[in-house]
């Protein structure tokens, strides 16, 4: 069985590291212990007017001192209450959650796109590996120095105000980029170009999909996505997000 | 200090349950709760055949509650006794199993394939607000009530619980439908049909566009409606709609149930339905009550 806690987390530093988007460092004793790239964990709010967690993927984890940091952007009340928090404050935290990503010794892009981005951090950390990594901004950039210590940098901006102008895949072919192999987590539409892209190439591609969840633990059937084949937990054509996901081989769903 | 109670026959250990649709069949919730704490698990809807369920989004949160529209979706009866009764009789609590159809056949099938299922009750959903077929429609209509409790009843071996809606002008006149059909007990209520709209995208945040409210936003008239049940039928009650904590739950032990439903709360804390278990024995140890059935229906 998975190993999943939940803890009451304290902040150990939080600061916003561009425009509403917060980079958070958690004590999580026993969630640091078994997370891995690719998985998320739910934060619950303290104002009880806010029933559901928020799941947030983990950006980075540091097994040696307990601890766990997350990169989010402000997108409503419970994410605004959670950027305010300080030093020494506390956090109801469950986790880790969801599968991870698969990590195979093989030339890699790791592609992420807006807040789609932090989670590609910890697995470009983990990875051992050649790795192109792309990332896709509207504007303003963030975490890009992080990741440059763990391999090559290529960035699309939406505006061309830094690297290629376009998203994530025009920055791939103007580069000329080529790889055996994607991980990726973003906005839906960036995800179905890249399933679309790596059917066309032949390559193996793995996906990292969102959507409104409620449980967070595979119980309530909120956050599904349509999968190709039935499901054998389900039974029909849905993949829970939060369990079986969230990171999918992309031919494995089907996008409306 | 005794804290079981008697529902038609089936003593329950405590009288916390788990309300339909939000903890699954357990499983999930196995790692954050010791399920042989409870007093029944719930399980979420099943019907004859799979079910996909509605499009996403189907959740959103709103003040205080939640709506959902899920739609059902459910692996089948055959997937579910062969998976999840079997995973459920490992713990020492009840098993009831919430059922759902299309149509009275649908339901009648299902109650049939749980006859010889080591299942203690059954609980049919005729008011599930997210599904265009069955569910609701079954359930906002006083003839309609009583015509499907009395056909279930025919098939059924265990004792069979209505769950009503409380999108109806009276809840009272389906309750006395369902005990005219002959029904064994009383669930109520399920959601609130709602709908919430982003303002900035101009969109409704439900693929559905309705949803099902749930959540303390709805718990005071879950509250109301399970005292004006109390006040008109002999059945007994399992009493939910927005139950946080313990003092929700003796809440609605006051006006009238005999046992109660967790549902949202189990989103807000894994781990809710065994602190209210505590918090009840807590209540009782404070109160220096002997009998938790002392309070159903002490409301003065």
């Amino acid at each position: 069985m998975a190993e999943k806690f939940k803890e009451l987390a304290i902040i150990i530093r939080q600061e916003e590291i561009a425009d509403n988007i917060y980079s958070m460092w958690l004590r999580t004793e026993q969630i640091a212990q078994y997370a891995k790239a690719g998985q998320f964990v739910s934060l619950y709010c303290n104002d009880g007017s806010r029933l559901m967690p928020r799941p947030i993927s983990i950006c980075e984890i540091d097994k040696g001192d307990g601890a766990i940091r997350i990169v989010y952007r402000v997108a409503g009340e419970g994410t605004k209450e959670f950027s305010v928090l300080h030093t020494g404050e506390q956090l109801e935290v469950v986790g880790p959650l969801g599968n991870g990503f698969p990590q195979k010794s093989r030339r890699a892009f790791l592609i992420g796109g807006g807040i789609g981005i932090p989670p590609m951090l910890e697995l470009a950390k983990e990875l051992n590996c050649e790795k192109k990594i792309v990332l896709g901004f509207k504007d303003e950039l963030f975490l890009v120095e992080e990741f440059k210590r763990h391999g090559e940098v290529y960035i699309a901006t939406e505006d061309g105000s830094v690297g290629t102008e376009g998203n994530v895949l025009d920055a791939i072919r103007v580069n000329g980029l080529t790889a055996d192999i994607i991980y990726a987590c973003g906005p839906t539409p960036m995800l179905r170009a890249l399933k679309d892209y790596a059917i066309e190439k032949e390559l193996e591609c793995w996906i990292s999909m969102e959507e409104r969840m409620a449980c967070g633990i595979g119980a309530c059937l909120a956050c599904v996505c349509k999968s190709t084949n039935k499901d054998s937990h389900t039974n029909v054509k849905n993949k829970r997000i939060c369990k079986e996901g969230p990171v999918f081989r992309a031919r494995e769903v089907e996008f409306e | 200090m005794n804290t079981k109670v008697i529902i038609a026959g089936v003593t329950f250990n405590n009288p916390i349950m788990t309300a339909s649709g939000t903890f699954g069949s357990g499983a999930e919730y196995s790692d954050f709760v010791n399920l042989n704490r409870l007093g029944a698990v719930v399980t979420k809807g099943v019907a004859n055949v799979p079910w996909e369920g509605n499009p996403t989004p189907r959740v959103a949160e709103v003040y205080g509650g939640m709506l959902n529209a899920v739609g059902l979706q459910n692996p089948g009866i055959d997937l579910f006794i062969e998976r999840d009764i079997p995973f459920l009789k490992h713990y020492d609590t009840k098993l009831i199993v919430n059922v759902c159809g299309k149509t009275a056949e649908d339901y009648c099938e299902v109650v049939e394939r749980l006859a010889d299922q080591p299942v203690d009750m059954l609980e049919i959903n005729i008011s599930c607000p997210n599904v265009k077929e069955g569910g609701i429609a079954f359930g906002q209509d006083p003839k309609a009530v009583e015509a499907i409790t009395r056909e279930v009843k025919k098939h059924a071996r265990q004792p069979v619980i209505m769950k009503l809606s409380p999108n109806v002008t009276d809840i009272t006149e389906m309750a006395r439908a369902a005990e005219a059909g002959g029904a064994d007990a009383l669930s109520l209520i399920n959601t609130l049909t709602g709908m919430k709209i982003d303002v900035h995208r101009r969109k409704f945040l439900l693929a559905n566009k309705t949803g099902g409210l749930s959540g303390p936003a709805i718990h005071p008239i879950a509250v109301r409606m399970v005292y004006q049940v109390a006040q008109v039928t002999e059945l007994p009650i399992i009493g939910m709609g927005g139950v946080m904590n313990a003092e929700d739950a003796i809440e609605l032990m006051l006006a009238g149930a005999t046992a109660v439903s967790v549902g949202t709360a189990n989103f807000t804390n894994p781990a809710v339905t065994a602190e209210i278990v505590d918090g009840i024995e807590e209540y009782m140890a404070e109160q220096g009550l002997w009998d938790i059935n002392e309070i159903i229906g002490a409301v003065e």
